[in-house]
């Protein structure tokens, strides 16, 4: 029985039907992103998970006891809000210690949470502060330790790092992580980064238009994509139109090159999907021929523009001081394994 | 406009504020003949009469002000965290007092709470006190409302409200320790206002017959030569005390924060 169980939910908006037949399974102390564009849904399934809205249809059950018809305050969860939230007319500490003190904890028993919650987050001595005299990424943490003070649950994170500049997210993302994993608490995170979900997740739900298209470990989701949207969606890919001119040997046609996939593919038109980094200048075992359009030493990384058969490639290479970037105009054949080509659905 | 003009404009300005003033001050220090005195002054202060009234015009502004919050700040809560589209109306509404001329609202309470009516407020003095409270809350309540909507709209009400309910706080909590602590500032300039508006609020009082200040000065005003200008002077003081508190407040509050 999984710890946090969301079946069938389904959200309209007046006419916008915003959340489609939405199922996940959740197991204690696991952490999963909530990953797709901007309006697909992600808040809205992360406040039917809160209590702040109300599914048309479906059930949400948390610890095996069924939640849907519960308000906010009575389902023991904690909330991480984009805009940090803080209470501004309370001190760090008091800020820490709300859940706690809205329960009618003892006094002592609050200020002993509240340092050890500012300790977990590194900020013992801030604790008299005032949120205006923070910086963000430490009004962040602080939001972060109130929700967890009352031990929640669940901790639900809606865009944390979205406010925060780069170098601050990346390192509050690994803090958050070590923290989740210190205190083992389920956690969904909703973000539009691929980067954040994929480095951080157990599991990674990539949405599309109200529903959750693929659910799944980044490796898997990164790798064999269910459907085109998840493809293209979640890292960079290449995608290419191709023939299918024999279905037993999967041998594809691109013009006029030739490509055998070694499985079995239905005949006719097909889309293939080549990630930049599984092409490689030197190397098999199969090969493709284009020509060079652009190519952009990013410094450790060698970024080539190929067309191949009218359609343009993107490879990525590990720069070497044995090998000069190709030049642009130049005939360039380079490898593959056939194993790495995703074949995509069609879209629908 | 060039330099020349606009000061001119403004010397005219003060012109026609400042010398009404200096008179009234000027006459009411002029009750002993050739020398400036405090003995108007003395005598007002020591008219029992004016205690009484001042004293029971400071308590009604007191439950004006804390019943009117009571009011206020809960329903302009509600209407920016639940009927945002209806604050247009609502707004129209709190303005409707500054067009209706309280002497047409007095007779309207005075037919709606009559002692033969449903609701005889005006039988007793306790629901007299509270008719004239009902009174002086709408009077305020354009000064009232416009002060707590503008300090709600500077945070994040519904995004707080939604932390503080995620923490398991309820509406008590959320509004007395959260949304109050946050508007104080204009809840309290909102409250200066208000006070100087039911201290020199008249027709109200008079009409319902309660002993407030207004009426008294009234009174005075009707058969004394130089007490009423004491008296006056003494309301303009409280006036513009009001104001300048409610300055100090709005600065006070605003140091050391980012806004
Ligand atoms: N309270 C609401 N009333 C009406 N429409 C809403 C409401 N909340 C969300 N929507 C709509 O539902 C859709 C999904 O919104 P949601 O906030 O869940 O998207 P999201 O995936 O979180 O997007 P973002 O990355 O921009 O935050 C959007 O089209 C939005 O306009
Ligand atoms: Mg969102």
């Amino acid at each position: 029985m999984s710890f946090l169980k969301l079946s069938h939910l389904e959200k309209s908006f007046g006419a916008s039907h915003v959340v489609r037949n939405f199922n996940l399974e959740v197991e204690r102390g696991e952490f999963i992103s909530l990953l797709g564009p901007s309006g697909c849904g992600k808040t809205t399934v992360l406040r039917m998970v809160a209590g702040f809205e109300k599914p048309d249809v479906g059930s949400i059950s948390i610890a095996g006891k069924d939640v849907t018809a519960l308000g906010v305050r009575r389902r023991d969860i904690g909330m991480v809000f984009q805009a940090y939230a803080l209470f501004p007319n309370l001190t760090v500490a008091q800020n820490v210690g709300f859940g706690l003190k809205v329960q009618g904890t003892a006094r002592s028993e609050i200020s002993a949470r509240v340092q050890e919650m500012l300790a977990l987050i590194g900020l013992p001595d801030k604790a008299d502060r005032y949120p205006y005299q923070l910086s963000g990424g430490q009004q962040q943490r602080v939001a972060l330790a109130r929700a967890l003070a009352p031990r929640p649950k669940v901790l639900l994170l809606d865009e944390p790092l979205s406010a925060l500049d780069a170098k601050i997210r990346v390192s509050l993302r690994n803090e958050i992580r070590e923290i989740q994993k210190a205190l083992g608490i389920t956690t969904i995170f909703v973000t539009h980064d691929q980067e954040e979900a994929l480095s951080l997740s157990d599991r990674v739900v990539v949405m599309h238009k109200g529903v959750a298209d693929q659910i799944g470990t980044p490796f898997e989701v990164y790798n064999a994509p269910a459907t085109r949207f998840v493809a293209g969606f979640v890292g960079t890919l290449n995608t290419l139109e191709a023939e299918v001119i024999d279905a037993a040997t999967g041998t594809v046609a691109l013009g006029a090159q030739r490509l055998v996939l070694d499985r079995p593919l239905p005949p006719g038109p097909v889309t293939l999907g080549l990630r930049p980094e599984m092409l490689h200048m030197e190397g098999g075992p199969a090969y493709l021929t284009g020509r060079v359009m652009a190519s952009d030493f990013l410094g450790s990384v060698v970024r080539v523009r190929v067309d191949v058969a009218g359609q343009i490639l993107a490879l990525d290479q590990f720069n070497s001081t044995r090998r000069a970037p190709p030049r642009v105009g130049e005939e360039l054949r380079f490898g593959l394994n056939p194993s790495d080509v995703l074949v995509i659905a069609p879209a629908g | 406009m060039t330099r020349a003009a606009a000061w001119a404009i403004l010397i005219l300005g003060a012109i026609y504020f400042i010398l009404p003033l200096m008179g009234m001050i000027e006459f009411s220090l002029s009750m002993r003949r050739g020398e400036y005195s405090l003995d108007a002054y003395r005598i007002v202060l020591a008219d029992p009469q004016f205690r009484r009234t001042f004293g029971y015009s400071v308590m009604m502004a007191i439950a004006t002000i804390v019943v009117g919050m009571l009011l206020v700040v809960p329903t302009a809560y509600w209407v920016q965290l639940k009927l945002p589209r209806l604050r247009p109306l609502i707004e129209f509404m709190t303005l409707l007092p500054l067009v209706i001329p309280a002497i047409v609202v007095v007779f309207g309470y005075i037919r709606l709470y009559n002692t033969s009516s449903w609701l005889p407020l005006t039988g007793s003095l306790t629901g007299t006190n509270i008719l004239l409270m009902c009174g002086y809350i709408m009077l305020g309540l354009p000064y009232m409302y416009r002060a707590v909507d503008t300090g709600l709209r500077a945070v994040d009400v519904a995004t707080l409200t939604e932390a503080a309910q995620s923490l398991g706080a309820g509406w008590g909590t959320i509004l007395w320790r959260l949304i109050l602590p946050n508007v104080l500032v204009a809840v309290l300039s909102g409250a200066f206002v208000t006070f100087a508006i039911v201290m020199g609020e008249f027709t109200m009082a008079a009409l319902l017959n309660r002993p407030a200040f207004g009426p008294y000065l009234q009174l005075m005003g009707a058969n004394r030569a130089y007490e009423p200008f004491a008296l006056a002077t003494i309301a303009f003081a409280i006036t513009w005390a009001c104001i300048g508190a409610m300055q100090l407040f709005t600065r006070f509050s605003r140091q050391g924060r980012p806004t």
